[in-house]
């Protein structure tokens, strides 16, 4: 085996293809996300943590294969034509290989996560609405009594009452409106999402979760920060000329900070 | 039970117009929507460098506005979707189908001639958008309402979207006739032999794909319809009362763009198999020629094409996990995703298994061949990260989407496209491009596209979001922006620069290209029994007739698939 009888050429794709295979396995090795900063999120990382290894671990050995192959590929060896039994086990194979692995993400690594964020409910988690414009986040708590107050689009005005609630609607007196996001630590919290013109999606990276918000259509997503400190709330879908810049800031303060700050604000008609 | 077709189905075109304009000739409108592809490529290249530089340097704003960025990321993902990939394998489709399969013609060759030219004005429609009064569709490829219904919402969903609408009606028009007939050849026009278990592998996935094409446009064409009448008809399928600076747009609206995501996804995710398909299987069709051995695993390979066909049918909803889909219904999109990669592992194995003790003549057709091989690796794995309902949740709309589809759709595509222009050049022009330009080539797309793509994944594991006209309004993904911007941008620009060097071969070659006989390849399908260029009706004489398997290779011995008979008396058939 004298690298010296391979052409050029092979030696060269050999060389392409062994040294992108060590590149790719080694870029995602370097820490790209932050640490975790929710209790789902975990969950969503351990599914990423094993399509990494799972999936790295073909693409290695695909690419094993295919340099092997190339670099022996003179002719030299002796080749019998495989018969169909063989073309039909090696097809067999790997659709066993691929569907264990496949299907073990998504149901024994992921589902338990899947049923926390969307089908499991937390008792009394934080409620928080979170609306979208463009291209501006508005963050609602329903303030003492838990209920949101009414709303109707014919009432937004500007700074003055940019979610357009009725001030005759008793549950809406309380509300508490802001534009950053205050979490407590440790605690389940319940986010429904609402918009006032196209689609956005709410995401933060470090929690991992992300949930789009429909035009007439509420959504809501659960999850429990379990980590201190100031996040990003960034806008996940292309919802105009500044969705680029339709951010938010989020803050993760401690139980106790949290209520005593919630206690604090002034409700919306007050 | 299908008959040959002896004779060509119209009469050899004596005109210059007849010729080379309005050709009825399925080699001739097949280079044609090669042409066009490749003319619209430079287009969508151009478009891709624009938002490089912009992403390279978003504080200097150097060329436009955010709308114009958003206008160039709908127009360049619109374009090279649509108009170079499936014009690209249009061309392929209808200069192979006939050739490999031994007929004279497509079954309606006129029906060819009109999806051609139905094209010609949606090019247009599509390029005339960019100088309309709020600039071309702004609203992503993926024409979301209500951003795509109301032009308050943004500049692009003005007069340029309706352009948009108009252009893919036609587009899909075009495809619908040019569809059926490759359905019609396949199925009717074989050659006497010619049973569809020794079809060439390229046929089967032309076939497959097309199915997926005629079943899953209606359903775009009925939203783009709809989307027409929200925006100029007053219905409300898509939009509901909003609010754009305080003023209440719609009222009393109650549609929901979730309906758009449904119909525009159910076109959206079998089209990726319509691009992809063909296009591997024209790099399986390749492989044996230049390894000198029988394909691996043909029968299994058609088997899950049919799998892959039917799966990706019923997938569409993994495009929309987190649009707040019912959870068991996302459980279920994700399960039936992720089945995918199984019959896929299938053609995998059988393109690194063609390898398997070969002969390799690493002319350049291979070279492309063996860079895909690398890519459906890369870009098949990554689609899991994608596919798993939970893992999607992060990466949804971000960088890794991008590199993923970019993977697929764009570099198993092209490098596939490549390959294959290189493989049947001398067939349609009868002259070779040249090996040495060809390699200068090779080198300069294959590593920088891959190598892009894979990076674009790191920069979507952290997070950094697509669309965006400026990434560094973040702060959470300034290491997956900063560190990797550079190098990405550097290399889209090789990338382009080098395409230089293919189009200096290619209309050089048309000239000065090396002659070549009957096959120089030495490689067995049909199209390789008539000379090189095929003229009016493919073959001088009597049709030829099949009685092998389509890769009878061993080593520079092969077994041609079928021959041509000479004397008419003998096969009861003349031309």
């Amino acid at each position: 085996m004298e690298p010296r009888s391979r052409p050029r050429i092979i030696l060269g794709l050999v060389a392409f293809f062994g040294l992108i295979t060590l590149f790719t396995v080694g870029l995602f090795m370097l820490p790209w996300r932050s640490e975790v900063a929710s209790d789902e999120g975990g969950g969503i990382d351990a599914v990423i943590t094993y399509l990494l290894v799972a999936t790295g671990a073909l693409v290695v050995l695909g690419h094993y294969v295919l340099i092997r192959f190339l670099w022996n590929g003179n002719g030299e060896k002796g080749y019998t034509r495989p018969t169909p039994k063989v073309e039909w086990m090696w097809g067999i194979i790997p659709v066993v290989i691929m569907m264990i692995l496949s299907e073990a993400g998504v149901l024994v690594v992921g589902a338990p996560t899947w049923k926390k964020l969307y089908v499991d409910r937390a008792e009394n988690p934080v409620q928080i609405e979170v609306v979208g414009k463009q291209f501006q986040w508005y963050v609602r708590y329903p303030g003492k009594d838990g209920v949101y107050g009414d709303y109707d689009f014919e009432e937004i005005d500007g700074a003055d009452n940019p979610l357009g609630l009725l001030d005759d609607s008793d549950a809406a007196v309380d509300d508490i409106v802001t534009s950053k996001l205050r979490l407590p630590l440790g605690r389940p919290v319940q986010i429904r999402m609402r918009t006032h013109d196209v689609i956005h999606s709410f995401f933060v990276p470090d929690f991992r979760v992300k949930q789009d918000l429909i035009p007439g259509f509420p959504t809501e997503i659960r999850f429990t920060p379990t980590k201190l400190g100031e996040y990003e709330l960034a806008c996940s879908e292309l919802c105009g000329l500044a969705h680029y810049r339709m951010k938010a800031p989020v803050l993760v303060m401690e139980p106790e900070a949290f209520d005593k700050w919630l206690a604090a604000q002034r409700g919306y008609f007050e | 039970m299908h008959e040959p077709m002896h004779e060509a189905p119209h009469a050899a075109p004596t005109t210059f117009i007849g010729k080379y304009i309005f050709s009825f000739d399925h080699k001739v409108i097949g280079i044609q929507y090669l042409l066009t592809a490749i003319l619209m490529a430079v287009v969508g290249g151009l478009l891709s460098l624009m938002i490089r530089l912009q992403l390279q340097h978003p504080e200097m704003q150097l060329l436009g506005p955010p709308e114009a960025y958003l206008a160039w990321v709908t127009m360049h993902g619109t374009i090279m979707v649509f108009f170079v990939v499936s014009l690209a394998i249009s061309g392929f489709a209808n200069f192979l189908i006939p050739l490999q399969l031994g007929a004279r013609d497509m079954a309606y060759p006129m029906l060819n001639m009109l999806s051609y030219w139905t094209i010609v004005p949606s090019v247009l429609l599509m390029l005339a958008s960019f100088f309309v009064p709020g600039g071309a569709a702004a609203a992503g490829w993926t024409m979301y309402p209500p951003l795509s219904a109301v032009p308050e919402a943004v500049p692009g969903s003005g007069l340029g979207t309706t352009f948009w609408l108009l252009g893919m009606a036609l587009f899909i028009a075009s495809f619908t006739m040019g569809g059926l007939n490759f359905l019609t050849t396949i199925v009717n026009c074989r050659t006497k032999g010619m049973t569809m278990w020794r079809m060439p592998i390229a046929v089967w996935g032309f076939f497959i794909a097309t199915v997926l094409g005629l079943l899953a446009f209606p359903p775009l064409t009925a939203a783009a319809l709809m989307l027409l009448f929200d925006r100029h008809g007053g219905t409300s399928f898509f939009v509901t009362e909003m609010v754009v600076n305080d003023q209440v747009l719609l009222p009393g609206a109650e549609g929901t763009p979730l309906l758009f995501q449904h119909l525009f996804w159910f076109l959206g995710h079998p089209e990726v198999y319509v691009l992809v398909l063909p296009c591997v299987l024209m790099t399986m069709e390749i492989i044996p020629v230049f390894t000198r051995r029988p394909m691996f695993g043909y029968r299994p390979s058609v088997w899950a094409l049919f799998v892959i066909g039917f799966l990706s049918m019923i997938v569409w909803g993994h495009h929309m996990f987190v649009t707040g889909m019912n959870p068991y219904i996302g459980e279920y999109f994700s399960i039936a995703t992720v089945i995918i990669t199984a019959p896929f592992a299938i053609l995998g194995v059988n393109l690194l298994a063609s390898l398997w003790r070969a002969k390799i003549k690493p002319a350049v057709p291979m070279l492309f061949a063996l860079a895909v091989i690398s890519a459906v690796g890369f870009g098949g794995f990554g689609g899991l990260f994608l596919g798993t309902v939970v893992s999607d949740i992060y990466f949804h709309e971000t960088y890794f989407v991008v590199g993923h589809f970019h993977l697929m759709i764009g570099t198993v595509t092209l490098l596939s496209l490549f390959g294959a222009l290189y493989f049947w050049y001398p067939k349609m022009f009868g002259r070779r491009m040249s090996e040495k330009l060809g390699r200068i080539h090779f080198w300069f797309t294959a590593v920088p596209m891959i190598t892009i793509f894979i990076l674009m994944h790191m920069q979507g594991l952290g997070g950094m979001l697509r669309r965006t006209y400026d990434p560094g309004a973040y702060d959470y993904n300034a290491g997956a922006n900063m560190m990797l911007r550079f190098p990405i941008t550097a290399m889209a620009f090789i990338l382009f620069l080098a395409q230089f060097v293919f189009f200096w071969n290619f209309f050089r070659s048309l000239k000065n290209g090396e002659e070549v006989g009957e096959n120089p390849w030495d490689a067995t399908t049909l199209e390789w029994t008539t000379p090189s260029p095929a003229g009016h009706g493919n073959w001088p004489g009597a049709l030829p007739v099949v009685e092998h398997d389509p890769y009878e290779y061993d080593g520079d011995d092969f077994t041609p698939q079928g021959r041509v008979v000479e004397t008419a008396s003998e096969e009861g058939g003349n031309a």
